[in-house]
């Protein structure tokens, strides 16, 4: 088992009484009385046992279902397993599959090209949105729920009603609107130039309102007094978003760009639901790469040698991400 | 919610330019919201009891000849939507009894009981975070299909569709951290009046926690309601699928007006859910919790 250290700054800053409150004299009493017995006895008596009753449920779900799977991901990396046979080592020749694999220049640069869309639409729309939002005196509340209302609507939906709106023809919901003004048809999910936009259009439209939350909840921490002083050196409005509110959002405008980089790197549904990566491979991500090569139907799938080996350089990239993010999440609640 | 600290300020707002520019910007603003965030949901709600025939010719227009109410009765018998809904329901419940089982007691045991080993094993746990979960889907998946020791598989169960919901690391550290700022002299006054560690969680750890129960026990069954990736590998049986799963296998062999009513039956339950607990999904502790992990 890897030992992991507890990570800086973990260490509380008071010793807080704890329960059961084993004092250092009761402790070396224990022992005085109990000699032979030892720490076993002291540890008995003290409640270890009801404490490591409590600790089952976690050691239980997180041994079996993310521990365990994390050292797997490492072995089987090196392995090649069809699950009828035992698995036989392989040495790096996944990686030298996955890394040769025609498909994946092409996953990458789909997925960072979705990433990159989705940082341009999806990144300042909530931004603003919540600006805008904070400075409302009435029915914040009635903003905030229509805000978030996409956000509960289950993505498998929402993505097969979207695929009702971009309906090709010039008769498809959003074709029609366009029409309205002039514009399109637009091919949408059809044209290979068209699609990753389209994805990361519904993505945007789905996650926006968690963001706008938490940009909302940020707002509301800012010191009323930083404003009234911005004020009374003479600050306009504009003038106070820009020295005063802007500043006081840097540190979860990086966390929330952080999580949104995590979160696209991971793309799955939208591609595989709308286009199932299509058409030709224009909206085939990383993610539905591994997919495919575990599950997919058209590849055959079964092939989890690979299909481990493209995960782990996969979490390996976006631990580095979430690395940065924890130290910075770290630091911004404790200042 | 009338003492918000603004960037405009009373005296901004004595500027009659001001006042007006305002007034625009939150009537846009809502326009916006109502129309981008809302319409869709609208125009769902619209084609949900619009004739096929009308939604595909004239898709913008509201009922030409009239709604037709019994589309989504007919969606409902006809596509067994109470079936996934109550496999959806099912899954949810599960996910959410063992998200909690995990967190409040994990939280509890390493904030209260504070063995020697608790912050190696939080240590631990706070490295899952690091690895995001889709990576672990495949093997995941042939850990689900054959438990380590017991060999028995979870496939086509719930049990495999819920039990690794509880390995949640953003849980145990969102309930440990309330734990850590509960009162202590009231936990010592319960310890000196003889309550055992048992009985210091059930009588007072966790009445004392309602607020955090409250926003991980909405933000838990949200997120297995909305679960696709994970439930479409575990249940390959559609018997057994929840409904966001056998929506899209649906949709090829489904009318478009029956299936749209099915779109909307699927979104009503999760939207009066928010409707009903919003002030857990949009209070700021919840998601202050959300960021800092």
């Amino acid at each position: 088992m890897v030992q992991f250290e507890a990570p800086a700054g973990h260490q509380p800053g008071r010793r807080r009484p704890t329960f059961p409150a084993t004092t250092d004299a009761e402790r070396s009493d224990d022992r005085s009385v109990m000699a032979r017995q030892g720490r076993w006895a002291t540890w008995w008596r003290g409640g270890g046992p009801v404490t490591v009753a409590f600790l089952v449920p976690m050691l239980l779900a997180f041994g079996l279902f993310s521990w365990w799977p994390i050292v797997r991901t490492a072995v089987m990396a090196f392995q090649q397993t069809n699950l009828v046979e035992p698995a036989h080592w392989v040495g790096f020749a996944n990686f030298r599959h996955v890394l040769t694999d025609p498909l994946l220049p092409t996953a990458l640069r789909n997925t960072a090209i979705f990433a990159g869309l989705a940082f341009l639409f999806g990144y300042p729309i909530p931004l603003l949105l919540a600006i805008a939002m904070s400075d409302l005196r009435r029915m914040r509340g009635l903003f905030a729920v229509l805000a978030y209302l996409p956000v509960v609507v289950p993505p498998a939906v929402a993505v097969l009603l979207w695929q009702f709106f971009y309906d090709a023809s010039g008769g498809g919901v959003f074709n029609t609107v366009l029409g309205w003004f002039g514009l399109g048809p637009v091919p949408w999910l059809v044209s290979s130039h068209w699609v990753l936009p389209s994805l990361v259009l519904e993505a945007t439209w789905a996650a926006a309102g968690g963001t706008v939350i938490i940009y909302l909840a940020a707002l509301t921490t800012v010191p009323k007094e930083l404003y009234d002083a911005a004020q009374v050196d003479g600050a306009g409005i504009w003038r106070k978003l820009v020295h005063v509110t802007l500043p006081h959002l840097r540190t979860i405008m990086l966390v929330t760009l952080i999580l949104q980089i995590i979160g696209t790197a991971q793309v799955f549904l939208e591609p595989y639901l709308f286009t199932d990566g299509g058409p030709d491979n224009a909206s085939l991500t990383v993610l539905l790469l591994i997919y495919n090569y575990a599950f997919g139907s058209t590849t055959g799938g079964g092939d989890y040698g690979d299909a481990t080996a493209l995960s782990l350089l996969l979490a390996v990239g976006l631990a580095v991400l979430s690395w940065v993010y924890f130290r910075l999440t770290r630091s911004w609640s404790d200042s | 919610m009338s003492e918000t600290t603004s960037f405009v300020s009373v005296s901004d707002l004595r500027r009659p330019g001001v006042r007006w520019a305002r007034r625009i910007v939150n009537v846009v603003l809502f326009l916006i919201l109502v129309v981008v965030a809302l319409g869709p949901l609208l125009w769902l709600a619209k084609s949900a009891v619009t004739p096929a025939q009308d939604t595909l010719r004239k898709p913008m227009e509201i009922w030409p000849h009239g709604p037709d109410w019994s589309i989504l009765t007919h969606a409902w018998s006809d596509l067994q939507l109470r079936r996934y809904l109550v496999n959806t329901v099912v899954i949810a419940a599960g996910s959410w009894a063992v998200q909690m089982l995990v967190a409040t007691t994990a939280g509890y045991a390493l904030s209260v009981l504070r063995p020697a080993y608790g912050r190696i094993l939080y240590g631990a746990v706070l490295a899952t975070m690091f690895v995001p979960t889709v990576v672990l889907l495949v093997p995941l998946y042939l850990t689900v299909l054959k438990l380590p020791l017991i060999h028995a598989s979870l496939v086509n169960t719930y049990w495999g569709a819920f039990l690794p919901a509880g390995a949640s690391a953003f849980n145990v550290a969102l309930m440990k951290r309330f734990f850590d700022n509960l009162p202590r002299e009231i936990l010592e006054a319960a310890r000196v009046d003889g309550a055992g560690p048992v009985r210091l969680f059930t009588a007072i750890v966790l009445p004392m926690s309602r607020p955090v129960l409250g926003v991980v026990s909405v933000f838990a069954v949200l997120a297995a309601w909305k679960d696709f990736i994970w439930p479409l590998i575990v249940l390959p049986d559609p018997a057994k699928q929840p409904i966001s799963v056998r929506l899209p296998s649906l949709a090829p062999v489904t009318s478009i007006d029956t299936f749209l009513a099915a779109l909307l039956i699927s979104t009503a339950l999760p939207i009066a859910f928010f409707l009903v607990f919003q002030r857990f999904f949009l209070r700021s502790e919840g998601l202050d919790g959300a960021v800092k992990g």
